[in-house]
């Protein structure tokens, strides 16, 4: 691993950018260990002062410092993303994996459950469900929802993955060879499922980090929650532009930009790097 | 009379990924001559540079390719050129299909399987050519299909619906549809079984002998060469170690790769042991040093380690690279 | 197993498949009656040759029972392979018939060292019980091939050349120590300098090892020189089979005829003969629906009964042939004999 990043650090300027990028992000996220301010207080500073040494991203009408405030709702979106991706994943590849290696009935039926909730409209159901619950949709909750939703596309194209992966000569090598058929899967075709499977975290990382920002935007999710979705809520809700406190949007949209460029660059690079066609050319000299 | 001339031609692949910088040199040296009215056979196994020697002769030279240094003159009779200095554009309009057309190992990489083959007659001389009238066309393209031998009608299918071998067949009537001067046929019948190879090698040297053309067989098929070619070049990693007319080198090969080339041909009727080459065709990324070959020659001296052996004439046609037979002792 | 059973017995297997779709599609019978047996005392190597479409690739999923007959059996040592179904049975099965497949480069997976097959094998088959005595049985397996694992050992397989990787199958498929080996066009995808190496190291493991080997190809010159017998495949249909000094070397089915005359020859004496022009057909699915003969529709000799009947085995001149042309004894004028390859005989 460390070897890779060193490589792709010297050598891929997309890289570079967006490791610079997410470093800062995830520093930030760290930060809010040593934070001085709770964030779920107000009006434990000056309001509306603009950015400045003591306070970098200003405060805000509530009272709050704005860095440490993006501090933690950088720690709360990172950890919305990384649940969500961490349930979608599982379920793309056990579904994956066992309809593309098993196939008959069990892939039809997988695939039909699969298809199902490829064609479910996520925004409108979750909107509804954040009625139900009226804003006590918690962090977690929010993110396995997501989770549950975020498989579907992945969990095919793993499928498809593994159905070339079972045509291919050395699947029966191993089969000849003695390997069980879950050995088969495990050490024979994750090798070539995991790289897609990385590429398409990142995607889902965006994807529901995403839908974050536009449910806080609207008011659903649970806003006393710090979050950069409920950043630009609470900024929206006071008229900041008109009041004139340009920063309390802008920091939010700053620290978006930073994570979604980063997260894109990263994607980018990486895949380019992941390439089965480039990793031959990168085999010794 | 030289159709084509390539003087010590030098091409190689440089790549530069990751940190990781290589030189692929795979046509390194190569210096040979296709006269008019021949078929003239490169005989040589994977990675010895053969795909690239069509590469360069055919002047579809794009990076990582590069040429980079040498020099290959067409004399297509109309006319005669450097072929590096050709701008791609009179490479498309005068050179490509016109002069040069090949034949390549998959059919159906040149037949578009979502098309009537018709189609892809169209598009090759709408290209070149442009065609005025559809309807003359299509007559033209009828005959030019029946006098190869094949079926008409072959032109309003679509690919799949032929065998592999008619599929050949059809992308050969392609090459020829403008009566170029060379033919450059890349392992035309490798995929294809025994039967439908004669066929198709039948059909080629037919072509050949009616327009008096030149045809470049590029095959590692040793025993197609012997009843296909007229001259025989060997090829091993990116350098032309022999070269003769096919008499020659079967009867009396002189370079030991030549030789056992030769003698390990399995024959029917023939059960005697046949040995086998130890090592390795060489990665054109790292070659040996001198002669390229002296890892595996069962007769390599000192001299062949560290020297590269130039060309010899061993007579008016037959030429060898080898210290052995300057040196008088193969 | 005494001498004289049977390692091997196919008996009248026929394995055809449905094609096409719901409203409209038919058979294909891939594999059509076909017979043979290898005997458990006298290891050989048994060559089923024919052109692509000949179903030979198909008898041989059948053969390694990864496919299930239509129609007839196969017996290994004894046992109907269609009775073995548990995980137990598959790998005792597998610990007697080992493949070697075509493509070196697909045999082993791109991302793995070819070495961990071997390991995983020795174990797997219960050779070794952890990876260092594994090492040592893959190492012994790699010098029965030429190789040796220090040679192969933390290598990928784009960094081995076709022939060192084809070793290293046979190598793999030796672990198990197997009968039987069946190998898939072994060397059609390999440098024509290293093909004689995997080829006689075949005929090393019928000789010393006492493997048997069934070696499928479309290559009539190196079945030639490494066979036993030979059985030359059209359409499904085994059409000549015998000793191979008797089927190619005096072939007397016109197809296996054909076959023998399109294969180019170096000798100059035999180069006139492959000159001569044949015809070509433009569709071969047609064939395989062919009641009677297959080889009916380009058969230079053909008679009514070969459109509609289908010949039936007889033993002629040392060999199993069908051919009505042989019926009832009759040796026709057509039988044409081959000269034994010389390159001095110019």
């Amino acid at each position: 691993m460390l070897t890779v990043t060193r490589d792709l650090l010297k050598y891929d300027g997309r890289f570079r950018v967006a490791f610079v990028f997410l470093v800062i992000i995830v520093i930030m996220a760290l930060l809010t260990v040593v934070s001085p301010y709770d964030p779920k207080k107000t009006f434990m500073v000056p309001q509306d002062l603009p950015p400045s040494l003591e306070h970098p991203f200003g405060t805000n009408s509530r009272g709050q410092d704005l860095f440490w405030w993006m501090a933690f709702a950088v720690r709360n979106s990172l950890m919305l993303g990384i649940i969500c991706a961490i349930v979608s994943r599982i379920i793309a590849i056990f579904v994956g994996m066992v309809a593309g290696y098993r196939g008959g009935v069990i892939d039809r039926i997988l695939m039909s459950i699969n298809d199902s909730f490829v064609v479910l409209p996520v925004l409108p159901i979750l909107i509804l469900l954040s009625f139900l619950l009226r804003g006590k949709m918690s962090l977690w909750m929010l993110g396995v929802l997501l989770g549950l939703f975020g498989w579907p596309w992945d969990g095919r194209l793993i499928r498809s993955q593994v159905l070339s992966l079972k045509e291919r000569a050395f699947t029966r090598t191993a089969v000849y060879s003695g390997t069980t058929p879950l050995l088969i899967t495990m050490r024979e075709h994750l090798p070539f499922v995991l790289p897609v499977v990385f590429a398409t975290t990142i995607n889902n990382l965006l994807w529901s980090i995403g839908m974050e920002v536009t449910l806080s935007v609207l008011g659903l999710s649970d806003v006393t929650l710090p979050t950069i979705g409920t950043a630009i809520y609470w900024a929206n809700q006071h008229q900041a532009l008109v009041a004139g406190v340009w920063w309390w949007l802008g920091a939010p949209i700053l620290i978006a930009v930073l994570l979604f460029l980063g997260l894109y660059l990263l994607f980018s690079s990486v895949n380019e790097f992941i390439d089965p066609r480039t990793r031959l050319r990168r085999i010794g000299a | 009379m030289s159709l084509l001339k390539m003087e010590d031609v030098r091409a190689y692949y440089r790549t530069e990924v990751y940190g990781i910088s290589r030189s692929v040199r795979a046509v390194d040296g190569v210096s040979m001559e296709l006269h008019k009215n021949e078929i003239y056979g490169v005989a040589g196994e994977s990675s010895c540079g053969k795909t690239t020697l069509i590469k360069v002769i055919s002047g579809t030279v794009k990076p990582p390719l590069r040429i980079e240094s040498g020099s290959i003159h067409y004399n297509f009779g109309a006319f005669q050129m450097d072929m590096r200095k050709i701008d791609a554009e009179e490479m498309r309009q005068n050179v490509r299909w016109k002069e040069i057309s090949y034949v390549m190992q998959g059919s159906m990489s040149v037949l578009n399987p979502v098309r009537k083959i018709i189609r892809s007659f169209e598009d090759i001389v709408g290209t070149h050519q442009g065609i005025p009238d559809k309807k003359a066309f299509q007559e033209q393209m009828r005959g030019h299909v029946m006098k190869l031998g094949l079926p008409p009608d072959v032109l309003n299918l679509y690919p799949h619906q032929l065998s592999g071998g008619m599929r050949q067949r059809v992308a050969i009537a392609l090459a020829t549809v403008f009566n170029p001067s060379l033919i450059i046929a890349d392992e035309p019948t490798t995929a294809l079984d025994v039967v439908v190879q004669r066929g198709v090698l039948h059909m080629l040297k037919d072509i050949q002998a009616e327009s008096a053309n030149t045809v470049l067989l590029v095959t590692h098929d040793l025993a197609v060469h012997a009843n296909v070619a007229d001259r025989v070049g060997i090829m091993y990693a990116g350098r032309i170690v022999e070269e003769g007319p096919t008499q020659v080198i079967f009867q009396a090969p002189r370079h030991p790769y030549t030789e056992h080339l030769i003698n390990s041909l399995p024959m029917i009727g023939d059960k005697t042991v046949k040995k086998s080459l130890g090592g390795a065709p060489p990665n054109l990324a790292d070659p040996p040093s001198g002669c390229r070959f002296h890892p595996r020659c069962p007769l390599a001296m000192d001299r062949c380690r560290t020297e590269t052996p130039e060309m010899i004439m061993l007579s008016e046609r037959h030429r060898v690279a080898c210290h052995l037979v300057e040196e008088g002792r193969a | 197993m005494s001498a004289n059973e049977k390692l091997l017995d196919v008996d009248h297997v026929t394995v055809s498949f449905h094609i096409g779709n719901f409203l409209a599609g038919g058979q294909l019978v891939a594999v059509n009656d076909v017979t043979f047996a290898l005997y458990a005392g006298k290891p050989e190597i048994y060559s089923i040759a024919g052109e692509s479409g000949s179903g030979k690739t198909t008898l041989a999923n059948v053969l390694l029972h990864d496919l299930e007959p239509t129609e007839g059996k196969v017996t290994f040592e004894g046992r109907d392979l269609s009775t073995i179904k548990s995980r137990r049975d598959f790998m005792k099965f597998m610990s007697q018939v080992q493949p070697v497949f075509q493509n070196p480069f697909e045999t082993f997976s791109p991302l793995r060292r070819v070495e961990e097959y071997l390991i995983e094998t020795a174990i797997q088959f219960g050779r070794a019980k952890n990876r260092r005595d594994a090492a040592k049985v893959a190492d012994e397996a790699l010098h029965q091939v030429g190789l040796s694992l220090a040679e192969v050992s933390r290598r990928y397989p784009h960094e081995l050349s076709g022939g060192q990787i084809q070793r290293v199958s046979v190598a793999r498929a030796l672990i198990p120590n197997p009968r039987l080996i069946l190998a898939d066009e072994p060397v059609s995808m390999v440098d024509a300098s290293l093909r004689m190496a995997i080829v006689n190291l075949f005929k090393k493991l019928r000789d010393e090892q006492k493997v048997s080997v069934i070696y499928i190809t479309h290559d009539l010159a190196t079945a030639y020189y490494i066979s036993d017998r030979i059985a030359i495949m059209l359409r499904g249909v085994v059409v000549e089979s015998g000793p191979v000094e008797n089927v190619l070397g005096n072939p007397l089915h016109p197809y296996t005829q054909l076959l023998q005359e399109s294969v180019p020859k170096p000798a100059a004496s035999e180069r006139e003969q492959w000159a001569q022009h044949i015809e070509l057909g433009s569709t071969e699915v047609r064939e395989y629906g062919r009641l009677g003969c297959k080889y009916a529709g380009r058969c230079p000799h053909v008679m009514d009964v070969c459109k509609t009947e289908v010949p039936p085995e007889q033993e002629v001149e040392g060999r199993t042939l069908r051919c009505f042309l042989y019926h009832d004894g009759a040796m026709p004028e057509t039988a044409v004999s081959v000269q034994t390859g010389n390159l001095e005989t110019a």
